[in-house]
């Protein structure tokens, strides 16, 4: 085809020239745009001011003492008290949630979503997780008290205040990001294209085979980011350990929790602290060495805990996101 | 509507393995065999077939006969029902909540909604290639070997084989040996689509059916699997919905048109099977008004 090359008229160029023309300033749009940017700055500001008070306040006991400070044992003096027990209380606290929340949790979001009938008996069901995940903590304490520490004894031998365990503790910590892990991995598993599902049928594969090969690798990602924030948020609560039973003043000789043992299985039957408690115990002191610095300094252990398993969610999930996109 | 023919010994030739049944005499790859197309095995038997979705009646009043080797079109306007149709075919339908068909439905003269039969088995015989491509985010390699890896192959080398037979009637072997374990996402939309295809004919199925297969896909794409669906139903028996009619005038032996009509029980539209021939005589000598309408472009 050939092309003809027709020269416009000059006033037509220029009164196309002059409508093309951007003179309109989009005033409203400006003015929203900036909105945003201030939200952002002013959340960010209140981060930086929080984090900047902490790190200020704490940083000299770690140049002081260094990692005395995290071997240290809950003490009277404020020179003396380190973070240790609280540090052992938070890892077993972390690994009851690894070790029961996330096997029951997912495994019940794999129920719901991938066998469960649709009918009302599940919808009931499915909400009521969704109001379990939204209940106050205490409550959960008020539960944990209940049944693991006076129904249960704790799991030990033990009586009196001593039922209070390490591990009446874990469990009610467990029970209590249960829902958050279940919701997570639905919505993961939800988020798997049907047509995945499609082309798995398609071929002949069960519904187990369409589970395992095409359902849990997709949501894989999914549902290791909840997997870690669930233990992130364990890690954070202090309410419930409070009213189950967690130790605020001395944990001295009573059994357990003593540096170096961190791991050692005797810790589930003894009396516990943890990271929160520690602080909020800390910052109630009237020493100023205890109610500001050590404070701040046992915070610091704690944001560095949550950074990294942060940053670690965020890595794992770009990696699965990566191979499954590649 | 023309009745269906059903052949006189048709349903009576089942195998144990149909894909293994010999050519008719004289049969040529890729031509259609001469003679009476109703000598051909009657490969899936549709009597008086509703299909419900809840209470609504999606489709009503499906007579038709798929013959082997033949291809089979599903021709009609959007929401006629064609691809509710097809699904029943291979019980995709099952993972519809709600979805119920009513009627005949039978494959090489056995019920498919008998009480015994594993829909599982089914898809096992009866493969699926759905209108939008849809590999699995695994390599090329893994997208085809994985039916027959779930049906217990499990041999490196019969699998190799496979694969390569597999992507080589699919008309993609040539283009993807060297990359076989690249991911099959990195392909282009003509090349996913027959990944899926050899995916599909791995398990050497006995029929192929396919959803709009090349309504995602840019003409040059189309032809490819048009001259590959010529190839390859020598093998396999091919029922396809297109919303392409001159797609199915190249390419099919037999052709069903559906309609939709105002349904008396809802003000919902149901569809509807207005007419089931040979190819030729629906797009030269229709013998209902609608589809005559439908073929000259005054509707639909």
């Amino acid at each position: 085809m050939a092309l003809t090359t027709v020269s416009s008229t000059a006033a037509v160029e220029g009164s196309v020239a002059q409508a093309l023309r951007g003179e309109r300033v989009d005033l409203r749009g400006r003015i929203f745009e900036l909105f945003l940017l201030g939200s952002l700055f002013v959340s960010l500001l209140i981060l930086a001011v929080l984090i900047g008070r902490i790190v200020a306040d704490g940083a000299s006991v770690y140049s002081d003492r260094g990692v005395d400070f995290l071997e240290g044992r809950l003490s009277s003096d404020p020179a003396r008290a380190g973070i240790s027990q609280g540090i052992t209380g938070s890892i077993w606290i972390a690994l009851g949630v690894v070790v029961i929340s996330l096997p029951l949790g997912i495994a019940a979001a794999i129920y719901l979503e991938e066998y469960a009938p649709r009918n009302r008996v599940t919808n009931l069901i499915e909400l009521n997780i969704r109001n379990l995940a939204g209940v106050p903590s205490v409550v959960y304490g008020l539960l944990g008290l209940a049944i693991f520490v006076n129904a249960l004894n704790g799991f030990s031998n033990n009586d009196g205040a001593s039922r209070a365990t390490l591990a009446a503790a874990s469990v009610t910590l467990a029970v209590l990001v249960l829902p958050v892990v279940i919701i997570t991995t639905s919505e993961a598993i939800r988020a798997v294209p049907a047509a995945l599902r499609e082309g798995a049928y398609g071929v002949g594969a069960t519904r187990w085979e369409v589970i395992r090969t095409q359902v849990l690798p997709y949501a894989a990602p999914g549902i290791f980011t909840g997997a870690l924030l669930s233990i992130a948020r364990a890690v954070g609560e202090a309410a419930p350990l409070i009213v189950v039973g967690a130790v605020t003043g001395l944990l001295g000789g009573s059994g357990g929790l003593a540096p170096g043992d961190v791991l050692d299985p005797d810790n589930l039957t003894s009396r516990f602290t943890a990271m929160p408690i520690v602080v909020t115990s800390w910052a109630k002191q009237p020493e100023e060495l205890f109610k500001i610095n050590n404070a701040a300094a046992a915070i610091m252990g704690m944001l560095v805990f949550v950074l990294v398993v942060n940053s670690l969610a965020i890595v794992l999930r770009n990696r699965f996101e990566k191979k499954r996109s590649s | 509507m023309t009745e269906p023919t059903t052949a006189t010994d048709g349903t009576a030739t089942v195998t144990d393995a149909p894909s293994d049944d010999p050519l008719p005499q004289g049969t040529e790859i890729g031509v259609h065999p001469q003679g009476d197309p109703a000598e051909l095995p009657v490969v899936f038997e549709v009597r008086d077939l509703s299909v419900f979705y809840g209470d609504f009646r999606a489709v009503r009043d499906v007579n038709l006969d798929v013959r082997q080797h033949e291809i089979t079109a599903f021709i009609g306007p959007s929401g006629c029902g064609k691809t509710t149709v097809l699904r029943c075919l291979d019980r995709m339908n099952d993972l519809i909540p709600g979805a119920r068909p009513e009627g005949v439905v039978n494959y090489h003269g056995v019920s498919l909604y008998g009480p015994k039969v594993d829909p599982v088995e089914v898809r096992r015989r009866i493969g699926m290639v759905f209108q939008k491509p849809n590999p699995f985010p695994k390599s090329i390699y893994d997208n085809v070997a994985y039916g027959p890896r779930l049906h217990g192959r499990r041999r490196r080398g019969d699998m190799d084989a496979i694969v390569e037979e597999s992507l080589t009637k699919a008309a993609l072997w040539d283009e993807v040996k060297d990359r076989l374990k690249e991911s099959a996402m990195g392909l282009s939309g003509g090349q996913q689509q027959r990944v899926c295809i050899a995916r599909a004919i791995a398990t050497k199925p006995d029929v192929l059916l396919m959803d709009e297969p090349c309504s995602a896909l840019d003409p040059i794409a189309t032809a490819r699997i048009e001259d590959l669906m010529q190839e390859i139903k020598s093998e396999f028996t091919i029922v396809i919905v297109t919303h392409n009619m001159q797609q199915a005038a190249r390419v099919s032996d037999a052709t069903a048109f559906f309609s939709t009509e105002v349904n008396p029980e809802s003000d919902r539209r149901t569809g509807v099977l207005i007419e089931f021939d040979r190819t030729e005589t629906i797009f030269s000598n229709p013998s209902d008004e609608r589809t005559e309408n439908y073929i000259t472009g005054r509707f639909g």
